[in-house]
């Protein structure tokens, strides 16, 4: 209804503001006067006469005159009166909200707020900002969509790859916000609202398909992955984590997602990291499957956290000798997982010393609790 | 909506070109002038021939040369109508200073509607 009403005028705060109009309208009628026949639509018209008659007062505007204008037109061929029809324009809002020329950090807390729903209190908790900031952050994406000209459309075919990796990446990242921290579980079933809002939308993109099936199946493993009481949750990896507290349910959603993005041939990092999660989730695991997965993912995203988990499962397949070479080739200093599997790989070598300094330094880079009190562990180690 | 493209180039991206590429440079500069919604812009000779005016100890004070010495030079600006910022990157992409090692900034220009 939102992103009807921001495509409709092309103006957030007022889309926002009359919906907001309508809904208390509706609260204050419906009781009496009953539901009407087509309740979404009598919203989206409530809230578009409000937002005529917010426009009018505000004539002295003239930029507003000229939305004005345009609305007027549209009202008189009818158009908005159509109440069975309201086009469904989710994905022209996504679009918006993700496009490249707003910082990243706008788009992920516009796209939690316009399509996700969420109050801008309930963004900044999640990325532990003040609200007061997270207000701000928000208005200037928001003057920047309306000065800047930034369209409410969906990208025309050949710029629609890159712009939909834009739009991925803001979800997948919402996703691993919550995935990692144990406090902020709403982020990870946001995100994956949001895969699944995509995927109805464009079931025909195999990343698109990809990235919602690579949620699932992590996320399947949300209760498990933690252990502890009310003095704070440890880690527990993936080798040691009890699947019977999987959600096998949500595990063959993602597998039949998966399905459904190779069959035309998907082959995009996120379609490769779902195949790679779903891998993870047998009984016993197929490790040099998984590396030669990981190198294919590499090999097509050039990334050096990439090779850092390949040589995770070369490890497995092969043992950590090979495995250290492979991380030893990479060189991220100011990411806590290089250090931790580097510590990691040294303690099964036996050399002590060297993994207690790794895992040091892993320590000073960790973020949350679970990590934190997993590496103190492997510290105090004897 | 208006929108200026401000044109920033590497110093001496033109050096390793042959006189061929520099004319193709050229022809696209002078095409991107007809392009669709292309409503003005300006080309300013080279930075060696700046002068920058400011005010220090209540007196205007000249000086040779450009503001601040920076790594990209401001060298000139397109102005454009266009619908929305898509088309404004669109044109922008095609700048020749663009691909070499140079940038474009796109600014909305302010405009007596808004």
């Amino acid at each position: 209804m939102l992103a009807s009403l921001i495509g409709y005028f092309g103006d957030f705060d007022l889309a926002e503001d009359a919906t907001a109009e309508a809904f208390a309208a509706a609260a204050q009628r419906w009781p009496s006067d009953g539901v009407p026949d087509n309740p979404v639509g009598w919203l989206v018209t409530t809230a578009r006469h409000r937002a005529i008659d917010r426009l009018r007062r505000d004539r002295v505007l003239a930029a507003k005159l000229r939305l004005l204008a345009a609305s007027d037109r549209q009202l008189a061929t009818g158009d908005s009166m159509d109440t069975t029809a309201i086009p469904d324009e989710r994905l022209e809002l996504i679009f918006m909200c993700c496009h490249p020329a707003l910082a990243v950090e706008a788009q992920v807390a516009l796209t939690l707020r316009a399509v996700g729903g969420l109050s801008t209190e309930e963004i900044a908790r999640a990325f532990l900002v003040p609200p007061e900031t997270m207000k701000r952050r928000l208005t200037r994406a928001k003057s920047k969509i309306k000065v800047a000209g930034i369209p409410f459309s969906v990208p025309s075919g050949s710029r629609l790859p890159e712009r939909l990796g834009a739009v991925l990446a803001v979800v997948y990242l919402i996703f691993n916000e919550g995935y990692g921290d144990p406090d902020r579980p709403g982020l990870a079933a946001e995100a994956i609202r949001l895969g699944r809002v995509l995927a109805a939308l464009l079931p025909a993109q195999p990343e698109v398909l990809g990235l919602l099936a690579l949620m699932l199946l992590h996320d399947s493993r949300r209760d498990a992955r933690f252990a502890g009481d009310e003095h704070g949750q440890d880690l527990v990896l993936l080798p040691d984590q009890d699947r019977s507290r999987w959600d096998w349910r949500q595990i063959t959603e993602g597998r039949a997602l998966l399905e459904l993005a190779l069959e035309p041939g998907g082959s995009g990092p996120y379609v490769i990291q779902a195949a790679i999660a779903s891998l993870q989730a047998e009984e016993r695991l197929d490790w040099p499957q998984i590396a030669v997965l990981y190198g294919a993912l590499a090999e097509r995203t050039g990334s050096p956290v990439v090779r850092l988990n390949r040589a995770v499962a070369v490890c497995e397949a092969d043992g950590p000798a090979a495995a250290l070479a492979i991380v030893d080739q990479v060189e991220l200093p100011d990411y806590q997982y290089w250090h931790s599997t580097r510590a990691e790989l040294l303690r099964r070598l036996g050399r002590r010393d060297e993994a207690r300094a790794e895992y040091r330094r892993a320590l000073d880079l960790a973020r949350t609790a679970p990590e934190r009190r997993f590496l103190e562990r492997r510290i105090a180690e004897p | 909506m208006q929108y200026a493209l401000l044109i920033y180039s590497r110093p001496g991206a033109a050096e390793g070109l042959s006189a061929d590429e520099r004319e193709a440079v050229h022809r696209t500069y002078m095409e991107l002038k007809d392009v669709p919604g292309m409503v003005g812009g300006a080309s300013l000779h080279p930075v060696e021939t700046a002068t920058t005016v400011r005010f220090v100890d209540d007196a205007v004070l000249i000086t040779d040369g450009p503001f601040a010495d920076t790594k990209e030079i401001f060298g000139g600006f397109y102005l454009l109508e266009a619908d929305d910022l898509d088309r404004a990157t669109e044109i922008a992409a095609r700048i020749p200073a663009v691909r070499l090692g140079g940038s474009v900034e796109i600014r909305p220009v302010v405009t007596d509607e808004a």
